[in-house]
């Protein structure tokens, strides 16, 4: 019958026709990325050749570092510990962040009393919520994470204030009348209109989450790839901060591309364009 | 026409409504509205463009409490349920359109068949769609969809066919009695448009503007089977002689 007009049509239609230039679409890009990140090694290694010194090791002696690490288990050791403490960081202050973000961006008096807090909350130094959560708490793993989780936790609520005031009023007017429960509401109203705001506090907060954990992990624990680079810093072996340095970042990698990309796109499949 | 499972007609009867302007100015919008509709008739409400129809809707469907006075909903159906088709289709762009249509429904009737429905709408070739690959004439159809999903007591529509073309409107008022005839549901629609009340409705409620309240009812007498061109603009004629200077 009346099928989509035909102005709609195009977007549709552009994407059909990127999709079908699939291997040669999707190869080029990944060539792109090889060929940058080769580009940089080799400057690297010309720089390193340019300026011998022990403080400026070239790739291939971060590379031997990383070999006899990975064979004696230490790498997987220090990295599992550190995924494991970015993980938990990053769970607790998306959910809290979250929750108190929605809140803020719903109830204008409730934002406008907090909003000095949150102000407050985003101005104190990582190193400052670091030292005070291990001198009131103690050196432990829950005082570790938590610190990590009260730095990242003021850039999620401003992100997510911004996305609960963006919220259509005509959906939740739509749940009401069909009485939806309150699970479907959060499921079906409230996270689909979220989901760029969670993808965007996601992507900042890995990244600003991780670094953090490395100054936990020197101040105050005795494994994760913050507290090797500390002990290498110490020894003065700079192959050995560049290697787990580099190991650290490809895990993070692998993350986006395995992880974090494929989620965003089933989340935003019903959109014509990919965001 | 049989009522199915309805018992109590809809009957409203509010005292005033009124709204607080940005500038702090109070404007009434409504006053004095009473009306009844039986059970499992269609009404319409007609009445000029912002004279409070849609107020009107808004509190019936329980969006809108600031308001003195008092209705009643019929009971029946599954639950006492309403149901609503809003000006715009109000589908969510992320669920394709059985989702939309299923999420609706009452847990006991999630997975009940829907095959008919779709059928009759032309809707059955793009249940996996999701909204936004829909036209605006398509998206209002699967709206009409959700809506006669739920086997509400009492159905509201507020002008679901604007800003359609006429022929599309026409087709979506023919589908839209053919899912309501096949199950006979107290409705209320808003319109401003006096040649679709009566096409649809059994009587015609008319609004005076704002402050709305009744000017008087309609009563279409004709079936609607019988509801030619020719004995439309009878009724127009007549409708005219009884409401002079409404459009």
């Amino acid at each position: 019958m009346t099928a989509t007009d035909p102005g709609d049509r195009k977007p549709g239609d552009a994407a059909d026709i990127s999709s079908r230039g699939g291997p040669r679409a999707t190869l080029t890009p990944a060539l792109t990325v090889t060929a940058s990140l080769l580009g940089l090694c080799l400057l690297w290694s010309l720089a390193a050749n340019a300026w011998p010194s022990r403080a400026f090791p070239g790739p291939g002696q971060a590379w031997q570092v990383l070999l006899r690490e990975a064979a004696s288990g230490d790498l997987f050791y220090h990295l599992g510990a550190t995924l494991g403490r970015v993980a938990a960081a990053y769970v607790v202050a998306m959910i809290v962040g979250s929750v108190i973000g929605i809140l803020l961006g719903s109830y204008r008096g409730a934002d406008r009393f907090f909003n000095p807090w949150v102000i407050l909350f985003l101005n104190i130094p990582a190193l400052v919520i670091i030292v005070l959560a291990y001198i009131w708490f103690g050196l432990n793993e829950v005082a570790a994470i938590g610190a990590v989780a009260v730095n990242k936790i003021p850039n999620v609520v401003v992100t997510m204030r911004e996305g609960a005031r963006a919220l259509d009023p005509s959906y939740a007017e739509m749940a009401a009348v069909y009485r939806f429960g309150p699970l479907d509401r959060v499921r079906h109203i409230l996270l689909p209109q979220l989901q760029p705001y969670l993808a965007a506090a996601s992507r900042s907060g890995i990244a600003l989450i991780w670094k953090i954990v490395l100054v936990v992990e020197l101040l105050g624990r005795s494994n994760g790839v913050g507290f090797q680079i500390y002990l290498y810093f110490q020894l003065f072996d700079v192959a050995a901060i560049l290697a787990y340095t580099l190991a650290f970042v490809a895990v993070m990698l692998v993350i986006e591309l395995l992880l974090v990309q494929p989620v965003e796109r089933h989340a935003t499949r019903w959109r014509r364009r990919p965001a | 026409m049989q009522p199915v499972g309805a018992v109590a007609p809809l009957r409203v009867d509010i005292a005033e409504k009124t709204f607080k302007s940005a500038q702090g100015i109070s404007v009434t919008a409504l006053k004095n509205l009473c009306f009844e509709v039986r059970q499992g008739e269609f009404a319409c409400l007609l009445g000029p463009s912002g004279c409070g129809k849609t107020t009107t809707l808004r509190i019936l469907l329980g969006l809108d409490r600031q308001f003195s006075g008092s209705f009643q909903l019929p009971e029946g159906g599954s639950k006492n349920r309403i149901a609503a088709v809003f000006q715009e289709p109000t589908l969510l762009p992320w669920r394709t359109v059985e989702e939309n249509v299923r999420l609706a429904l009452p847990k006991e009737l999630r997975t009940k068949n829907l095959d008919g429905l779709f059928d009759t709408l032309g809707l059955a070739g793009m249940r996996s769609l999701y909204p936004a690959e829909l036209s605006l004439g398509l998206a209002r159809r699967a709206a009409l969809a959700r809506a006669f999903a739920t086997e509400p007591a009492v159905l509201f529509l507020d002008e679901p066919f604007v800003s359609l073309d006429g022929r599309t409107a026409d087709q979506l008022r023919h589908l839209l009695l053919a899912v309501w005839s096949a199950r006979p549901t107290t409705a209320l629609m808003v319109t401003h448009n006096l040649t679709e009340a009566l096409t649809l409705s059994d009587r015609i409620i008319v609004l005076a503007p704002r402050p709305a309240h009744v000017l008087g009812i309609f009563d279409v007498a004709l079936p609607r089977q019988h509801r030619s061109p020719e004995a439309t603009s009878d009724l127009l004629r007549s409708f005219h002689r009884q409401f002079p200077g409404v459009t």
